[in-house]
């Protein structure tokens, strides 16, 4: 369902992406695991067409990306969801109309049909009674919520979710990702979830792959990823420092 | 590009009526107290300086002709062009700065949707529609405030105001200034857009976008008044 190849993209002379590559099967929910600001989210939006690479492919639903018409990219995007980590809700309607957009402007949909599917949305993520609301009335959890209401209402066949657990609690946190697994295992979709939340992710994803300087060093399924010998992998996964944290002795001695 | 991009999704239907609407509240509606008042007090101290240097040539009937004419001809579109940068251009530049900032822009174009024609068209068109009406206002309401002074301050008599206004101000002079009008909306909506649009993300970029656009739309209105000038006259 995705391809990757060989994928380049940097930033003046700082290079992201180092040839990274990677497969996603159709129906797969796969992780995207790697340090903060090692390119995640640059490789989500380079997926979706936002930006381009520099060098490389990538194939969503059988399309090479790159090479796609302004009209051919619309196409594709309508079957690709995308839940941004701040949601990226508008933020001037309720919750009910930013739900009900996609459909407003991309379908021919009447009001009593939007009005079913919107309010069966919010209904999976529990948020049939805030439909009124309007995003800054609501807390974090409730905000990622609506963003994937928004996003699912559309029916895509791929979902890809950009750090959706970022700045909330544990205990949310943990309700949003089960929402998302359960929301995957019902709808069969495929997905790629960009995420720090070791471990709980291993519980709803089938596999996890590691961006590490540039590049993808593992893709495994989770158990397998833990139990890797590579040390790298198990600093990450395990939150253990493979060797000396020499800027941690730094700061000992500052105090 | 983006000028042209923006004006050629804004000649193709379809056209988001119901934004256009609300911008055009935003834009003319909101900007009407503002402009009232700085319309008034242009009037009226165009008169009261105006008075006495026509009294040392003997002209002081032509008190009329000079403030209708000063408002008409470039006060009145100059002004209003500026004090809507301020108020509404700048807000402008902020919502969409902000939508940039918080990935709104980036959610419209993964919907399939042409970001230019949802944000910035409806932000364009409506200050070119809300530009000509705001400045005839700022006109009418100047006038009237080039009347108190003069008339009711000064005494000159209400006839001779009105009645050597009507003499010399044409239909050019009335044409000039709505031109002037509809450059100037094009310029609010464009500059302020294109920074709003092209935004760094944070606050700082935000408000660096929301400067540069007050700045740069100001400017750009004096220098695109004297070509506008150069042209219409």
């Amino acid at each position: 369902m995705i391809r990757v190849e060989n994928l380049w993209k940097s930033f003046g002379n700082q290079e992201v992406l180092r040839g990274v590559s990677f497969e996603v099967q159709a129906g797969e929910f796969v992780a995207l695991i790697g340090s903060s600001g090692g390119g995640k989210s640059l490789l989500l939006k380079l997926l979706v067409g936002l930006l381009k690479p520099d060098r490389g492919r990538i194939w969503v639903a059988g399309k090479d990306v790159a090479a796609l018409s302004r009209r051919e990219l619309e196409s594709l995007r309508s079957r690709i969801g995308f839940v941004f980590q701040g949601g990226a809700l508008f933020d001037s309607m309720t919750v009910y109309n930013n739900v009900a957009f996609p459909l407003r402007e991309k379908t021919s949909l009447g009001e009593k049909d939007i009005y079913r599917k919107v309010m069966r949305e919010l209904e999976l993520v529990g948020l049939r009674d805030a439909a009124r609301k309007y995003p800054d009335q609501l807390s974090g959890g409730m905000l990622k919520r609506v963003a994937l209401a928004r996003t699912l209402v559309r029916d895509p066949e791929i979902v890809l979710f950009d750090e959706p657990t970022t700045g909330l609690d544990p205990v949310v946190s943990r309700a949003v990702l089960d929402l998302f697994g359960l929301v995957h295992q019902r709808l069969q979709l495929t997905g790629i979830l960009v995420s720090h939340e070791i471990p709980r992710i291993f519980e709803i994803v089938q596999e996890v792959a590691m961006l590490h300087e540039g590049r993808i060093i593992a893709v495994e399924p989770p158990d397998r990823l833990c139990a890797s010998p590579d040390p790298v992998v198990q600093e990450f996964v395990n939150g253990k420092s493979a060797g000396k944290n020499c800027h941690l002795e730094g700061v000992a001695g500052l105090i | 590009m983006f000028l042209g991009q923006t004006l050629l999704d804004t000649l193709t239907p379809p056209v988001q009526g119901e934004r256009v609407l609300r911008q055009i509240w935003f834009i003319g509606w909101k900007s009407m107290l503002v402009i009232a008042l700085t319309g008034t007090f242009t009037g009226m101290v165009v008169a009261l300086q105006g008075f006495p240097t026509l009294r040392r040539v003997g002209s002081e009937a032509l008190l009329g002709p000079m403030v209708s004419l000063s408002l008409i001809r470039e006060l009145g579109p100059v002004l209003t062009a500026l004090m809507v940068t301020g108020r509404a251009g700048s807000a402008i530049a902020a919502e969409i700065g902000i939508m940039r900032t918080t990935e709104q822009i980036d959610a419209l174009e993964l919907m399939g949707l042409n970001p230019l024609r949802y944000v910035v068209v409806p932000n364009v068109l409506a200050s070119i529609l809300a530009l000509p009406v705001l400045t005839v206002v700022f006109d009418v309401i100047g006038i009237l405030g080039g009347y108190l002074v003069g008339v009711r301050l000064l005494g000159l008599s209400g006839g001779t105001y009105f009645g050597e206004m009507s003499n010399y101000v044409e239909l050019k002079d009335i044409l000039g200034g709505i031109y002037k009008a509809l450059a100037f909306g094009l310029l609010i909506g464009w500059v302020c857009c294109y920074k709003g649009y092209h935004s760094r993300f944070g606050a700082e970029g935000v408000s660096a976008a929301t400067t540069q656009a007050v700045v740069n739309a100001s400017v750009l209105i004096l220098v695109c008044d004297y070509f506008v000038t150069t042209v219409v006259y």
